[in-house]
């Protein structure tokens, strides 16, 4: 099977004995400039969250103006999946994966709503404009009060119901050591 | 006196032409009759398709048509290479359209030497090929619940075959130099949701490649122009397309794509996370449902197999609802991850018969029956179906759907 370590000893071996590393020297440093051009990416520690702060209050109105119209008034879903509700729902016959019932992390909340929406004009909102709508939505599913303010740090604090709902990939656990009809 | 032969040739095609109004496809199909002497159309640039193939893909209506899916006709696949032009598709914020000379991917994060690459600086570097299939996660995803859709393109038509051209990942991370302690690294895309998912650094650093061609040619515009992640038998969301960051770090960062998508939801409420790898799964194309066999005889059965895991040893078919088995052939070279076209001649003798291919690949995995895997995994996965499908070929000789 191919690999890919071949490859890179083949160019190794094109370049001078003491040549400088890297290997050949392609491409250019990259700028601040050019880091900042990219997405914001957000660890579930917290890590990228930028400055501002957003209140429930101040959520609302951002949800109205820009989410309502696909989500539904009330973040029950339209156009748009729904945001609210489901939880205790994920062992039953009919799982309603939402915001609340299945998002492991709140900071995927926020990476989702800067990068993602609204969907006909992703990136449009300020970072404060995304903890506030971040903590209507958190709100709405009951897991922070109404006066809890969202900012890089109350955000990764925020113990979603379903931070321990996920496990790692056990596969295969179906087709092996099968002769005859499985 | 009688007509010379070129002028009842030219009466056929005049006659036929004029009782279709003289348009193009009139035209194309007086041509069709193949007649010497007559001038067919001029050279051209690049090429199209016979008009007389109707092969397209197929996607649900939508209100939000930047977002969704689009399915490759597999009933009216031959050999092993899906064509670009019907590769499946699955967007999330609409297809981006990305000037090559203004691309640039930066790998940043955990390294010594933060990189930014023109297309140009990637294409300098040693490059490879590799003829690999493509699955998204969720193909087949709605026969966890029950075997309802059709045909083999609405049920399994989220992979495609092709062969693509790039450059080992392994390659550029050791430009960069990846810092003691990285783990993963962050992919995302140049789309307008700037789509990502996290990857593993082994992953990265064994066979992953970013292509810049497919099929002998630059990628399409939807598969990820001018630059896509490859991650040989690992599902399609986490091939990134239009990739323009790598980030490396000591975490995964739970994407949307990644925890809410592309997890698989057990019965006991637990959902498998970072389930990337695609496995075995085989499917009978023709006869499939909707087809018609014309009346009783020998047609040759076929179809398409492959793994994420490595490469088809065996596949095996039958036409009594599972009682027994038959191999069939195998289209060689077998390349792994790869389609690998299956044949066997076989006689419909107008009775009812229920047909069903099952695959193994060269790890030892049998693909497993729709009943095994709802046993260990229940109905609510989505993801990462690979059962067994079967079709029912009626006495009158239609195909269709059907849950055994």
């Amino acid at each position: 099977m191919w690999r890919s370590s071949a490859v890179v000893l083949a160019l190794a071996a094109v370049v001078p004995l003491g040549a400088q590393s890297p290997a050949s020297g392609v491409g250019r440093p990259a700028t601040p400039e050019d880091i900042r051009g990219l997405g914001l990416a957000i660890a579930p520690d917290g890590g990228g969250l930028p400055e501002g702060s957003g209140t429930v209050a101040a959520g609302r109105e951002v949800f109205a103006t820009h989410c309502s119209r696909c989500h539904g008034p009330k973040a029950e879903g339209d156009v748009g999946p729904a945001l609210v509700g489901g939880q205790g729902t994920l062992a039953t016959a009919k799982p309603f994966k939402t915001v609340g019932s299945f998002w492991p992390y709140a900071t995927t909340l926020w990476d989702y709503i800067n990068r993602a929406m609204p969907f006909d004009r992703p990136g449009l909102l300020e970072p404060s404009e995304v903890y506030a709508a971040a903590a209507f939505i958190l709100n709405l599913n009951r897991i922070i009060d109404e006066a809890a303010v969202m900012d890089a740090n109350s955000l990764p604090k925020v113990k979603m119901p379903n931070r321990d709902g996920f496990i790692a990939d056990p596969r295969p656990d179906v087709g092996h050591g099968a002769g005859g009809p499985n | 006196m009688k007509p010379s032969i070129s002028t009842s040739r030219r009466n056929i095609l005049r006659m036929s032409a004029a009782a279709m109004g003289g348009t193009l496809l009139a035209r194309q199909e007086a041509l069709a009759l193949e007649i010497p002497g007559t001038l067919g159309t001029p050279l051209g640039p690049y090429g199209d398709r016979s008009p007389f193939e109707k092969a397209v893909r197929w996607r649900r209506e939508s209100k939000t048509p930047e977002t969704g899916s689009s399915f490759t006709p597999l009933q009216d696949s031959v050999g092993t290479i899906t064509p670009s032009s019907l590769h499946y598709e699955r967007h999330h914020a609409g297809i981006p359209a990305i000037d090559p000379a203004r691309h640039r991917l930066v790998i940043h994060g955990m390294v010594h030497r933060p990189l930014s690459l023109s297309m140009a600086d990637i294409r300098r570097l040693p490059s490879v090929t590799r003829t690999l299939v493509l699955e998204c996660g969720g193909n087949s995803a709605a026969e966890w619940a029950a075997t309802t859709a059709p045909d083999v393109q609405r049920s399994f038509g989220l992979a495609s075959c092709s062969e693509w051209t790039g450059v080992p990942l392994s390659m550029l991370l050791a430009e960069a130099g990846v810092q003691p302690g990285a783990s993963w690294v962050i992919a995302e895309g140049a789309d307008a949701c700037r789509m990502e998912r996290s990857i593993p650094l082994a992953k990265a650093l064994d066979d992953a490649f970013l292509a810049y061609g497919q099929n002998g040619e630059a990628l399409r515009p939807a598969q990820g122009y001018p630059l896509r992640l490859r991650l040989p038998g690992w599902e399609g969301n986490a091939n990134v397309k239009w990739l323009h960051s790598l980030k490396l770090t000591d975490q995964p960062y739970m994407a949307r794509d990644e925890t809410s998508k592309y997890s698989d939801l057990m019965p006991d409420g637990k959902a498998r996370i970072f389930t990337y790898r695609m496995e075995a799964k085989s499917v009978i194309t023709f006869p499939s449902g909707g087809q018609t066999l014309p009346g009783a005889g020998v047609y040759e059965l076929t179809g398409l197999a492959w793994s994420g895991l490595g490469r088809i040893e065996r596949v095996e078919i039958t036409a009594d609802g599972g009682k027994t088995w038959t191999d069939a052939t195998l289209q060689e070279p077998r390349l792994p991850i790869a389609f690998t076209r299956f044949r066997l001649p076989w006689r419909f003798d107008g009775r009812e018969a229920v047909i069903a291919s099952r695959a193994t690949d060269d790890t030892g995995y049998v693909q497993p029956s729709r009943e095994a895997l709802i046993a260990v995994r229940g109905t609510n996965s989505v993801y990462h179906f690979n059962g067994m499908k079967f079709w029912r070929v009626r006495p009158d000789g239609t195909v269709t759907n059907v849950e055994v």
